[in-house]
């Protein structure tokens, strides 16, 4: 492994030692990196981090429930031609300017080296990943209507994130190495937080990560709140500057870190539960 | 190399092929664990391993491994970590530094480091007690909870956990599926009880390009394009859940279940109903059970067309009369003409697609209170364990005629 493609985490992304050294076998394996967690854990964030830490151009491909896996290689425009040719005013039987190539494609065909980024995967159709073992194989597809090959000039570092939707195939793993990115502990969250907050009182901090983690153990909550809904709520605190005190005991802004009526029910009554809890000792 | 490290693996149940082993192989050859043991742990996992849910598993085939070996690396590099942080030293007075520094004679840190190393290279085991060895206990220079002024302490308590250590801690065991369930695994499996068909209501909205050149032809070759409707899913569920009281200690994985079944928006229709114990005459619209809101049974199948995926859900144990007899129903002031099984036949026969799912866990199914009807049932409907991987397989087999 060259010194120049080692990935070492980003001044604004915060990667445990483990990542980074998956991140890193993924690369000099030359395979797809699969990336799972709890959603905002920052798995897309990921991607942008390695691009901006080995210094690569970045290609997101979003994938939708209504992808295909020929999406991504290339679209041929089959109504625009239809519509040219009732015209007249294209030369129709240049096939090639129909052709439109997807991210996969503008990927294989880019001069330098890139970073894809196959952001939730799980969310196209079950066999979507299965289409795309061989272009991810080989680095490579055919065009027939042009009867064209593309094909990678420089591999590019596949990175994949999955929420776990569905199951993805098994001969799709097999090729892929594989990250679970856990829930940060408190003190890797307070420096995730930072990252993001870089002025913020340490003092409300450890309060605010301290009511976060109790709320995240309340049971019966539908809806865990994330590492994202913790940095719009410290920021909601600071701006409004709550008295740190309060911070615990009457949760202020709790709508930021839950999202649903129910939650927050739950977690008044929680809330109310352990002061009652509190006062009684 | 480590080839007993992969059949413990599959021992342990992690799904590893050899494609995998292979690759991981290669990685090894590229000396991506950087020879030890906690980069080791990192790297197979991420190679070998696809599935939080088998990370536990994971753990303790690691453990069965390596139980007991630590590599030389990993206590060397505390080792350098120490000597080149001075803050350890500065725990001592100078009193007691110049003692040390009398007692070890002429000693500095790069003696120690070397005679370390040195140690570290003669010795081949564990070592504990004596005044040479690398070891505890002991009045050795290199080891821990012993005594010697100016000693580097080796291994016990410190920053780096071993790998070992690690995998021990099992703190992946929440993740597993076949024994921990959540609402989201259930609905993960669901999502597979899906058929596709362009029979639907929803709006055309893909290009048919075989059915736009005809129409062109057909309109003296102007445009006319001709649009189709996607494909969308068109499986029917129908749920009865058994809400007895030999139901109550698995109420929680049932309401799992329950919300699971309820949020999974891509079937085309869902239908609940409710029974207690056993199905008969009537079928229930509530948890209350009360026949003021039920339907008939009969009726039930006679509005519901076989094409619907039957899943029952409910404990199965019962006295054998409430499955076998006539008016063997549980409830005072209520009689059966016909023993349940007859009911249950009945469905099963009406619905080509069925399945009965239990909260009893499959291991105890030999000696559970009521074997017997559970025996019973399993003979009219396919049965599975209400597991994440027990719904996986039930809802394989009602994809398929039984």
């Amino acid at each position: 492994m060259t010194a120049a493609h080692a990935y070492s985490g980003t001044h604004d992304y915060i990667a445990s030692p483990e990542l980074m050294q998956t991140v890193n076998v993924a690369v000099s394996l030359a395979r797809p990196l699969l990336i799972k967690g709890e959603p905002g854990t920052g798995k897309t964030m990921l991607a942008q981090s390695i691009a901006k830490g080995i210094n690569l151009d970045l290609i997101v491909w979003n994938i939708k429930s209504t992808t295909k896996a020929q999406d991504g290689l290339y679209v041929y425009d089959t109504v625009q031609r239809l519509y040219d040719s009732q015209f007249g005013d294209h030369d129709v039987s240049n096939i090639a300017q129909y052709i439109k190539l997807g991210k996969l494609g503008e990927a294989f065909s880019c001069e330098e080296r890139v970073v894809l980024l196959i952001d939730e995967i799980d969310k196209a159709d079950l066999e979507f990943p299965n289409d795309l073992l061989w272009e991810l194989d080989q680095m490579e597809f055919y065009i027939p209507e042009t009867k064209q090959t593309v094909k990678a000039r420089q591999r590019p570092i596949v990175i994949i994130t999955s929420n776990a939707e569905k199951e993805l195939p098994d001969a799709f793993l097999r090729r892929c190495v594989f990250h679970y990115i856990e829930f940060p502990h408190e003190e890797m969250m307070k420096q995730i937080v930072l990252v993001h907050q870089p002025q913020l009182p340490e003092r409300l901090l450890d309060l605010a990560t301290e009511a976060f983690y109790w709320l995240r153990e309340v049971p019966g909550l539908q809806k865990k709140p994330s590492t994202s809904e913790l940095i719009d709520w410290v920021q909601a605190l600071a701006m409004h500057g709550v008295d740190s005190g309060s911070v615990i005991s009457r949760m202020p802004f709790m709508g930021v870190l839950l999202k649903k009526d129910t939650d927050v029910e739950t977690a008044t009554r929680a809330l109310k539960g352990r002061k009652a809890g509190a006062g009684r000792r | 190399m480590f080839t007993g490290f992969f059949f413990l693996l599959r021992t342990y149940g992690v799904p590893v092929t050899l494609t995998e082993w292979l690759t991981f192989m290669q990685a090894l050859a590229k000396g991506l664990a950087f020879s030890n043991l906690t980069d080791f742990y990192a790297l197979a996992r991420s190679v070998l391993v696809k599935s939080e849910t088998h990370f536990d598993q994971y753990d303790q085939a690691f453990q069965a491994a390596f139980e007991g070996i630590e590599t030389p690396q990993e206590i060397a590099e505390q080792v350098w970590d120490w000597l080149s942080d001075p803050l350890v030293i500065a725990g001592l007075s100078e009193e007691e530094r110049r003692q040390l520094r009398e007692w070890l004679g002429d000693t500095d840190l790069d003696e120690l480091r070397r005679m370390f190393e040195e140690r570290l290279r003669e010795q081949a085991e564990a070592h504990h007690g004596g005044n040479y060895w690398v070891g505890t206990g002991g009045t050795s220079a290199f080891g821990h909870s012993g005594f010697h002024p100016g000693g580097i302490r080796v291994g016990g308590e410190s920053r780096n956990r071993s790998a070992v250590k690690v995998a021990g801690e099992r703190r992946y065991r929440a993740y597993r599926t076949d024994v921990s369930v959540g609402v989201r695994q259930f609905e993960v499996a669901l999502r597979r009880l899906r058929q596709l068909s362009s029979k639907n209501e929803s709006l055309p909205d893909e290009l048919d390009l075989d059915g736009t050149i005809q129409d062109t032809a057909d309109n003296a070759g102007l445009l006319s394009l001709r649009w189709q409707r996607s494909r969308k899913n068109n499986v029917r569920v129908l749920v009865l859940m058994d809400v007895g009281g030999s139901m109550r200690p698995y109420i929680k994985v049932c309401s799992q279940l329950f919300s699971a079944v309820n949020r999974s928006t891509h079937f085309k229709d869902l239908r609940f109903y409710y029974f207690h114990n056993c199905v008969y005459d009537h079928l229930y619209h509530d948890v209350v059970c009360s026949t003021s809101n039920a339907s008939y049974t009969t009726g039930v199948m006679h509005e519901f067309s076989p094409e619907y995926k039957l899943i029952l859900v409910g404990d199965a144990t019962m006295a054998p009369s409430e499955l076998m007899s006539k008016g063997g129903i549980i409830w005072w002031g209520h009689y059966n003409k016909e023993p349940g099984i007859e009911w249950l036949r009945r469905l099963a026969k009406h619905f080509t697609h069925s399945v009965w799912l239990t909260p009893v866990p499959r291991e105890e199914w030999e000696w559970v209170w009521g074997r017997y009807t559970m025996e019973q049932v399993q003979k009219v409907f396919p049965m599975h364990e209400l597991t994440v991987d027990g719904l996986t397989h039930a809802v394989r087999s009602l994809m398929v005629r039984k």
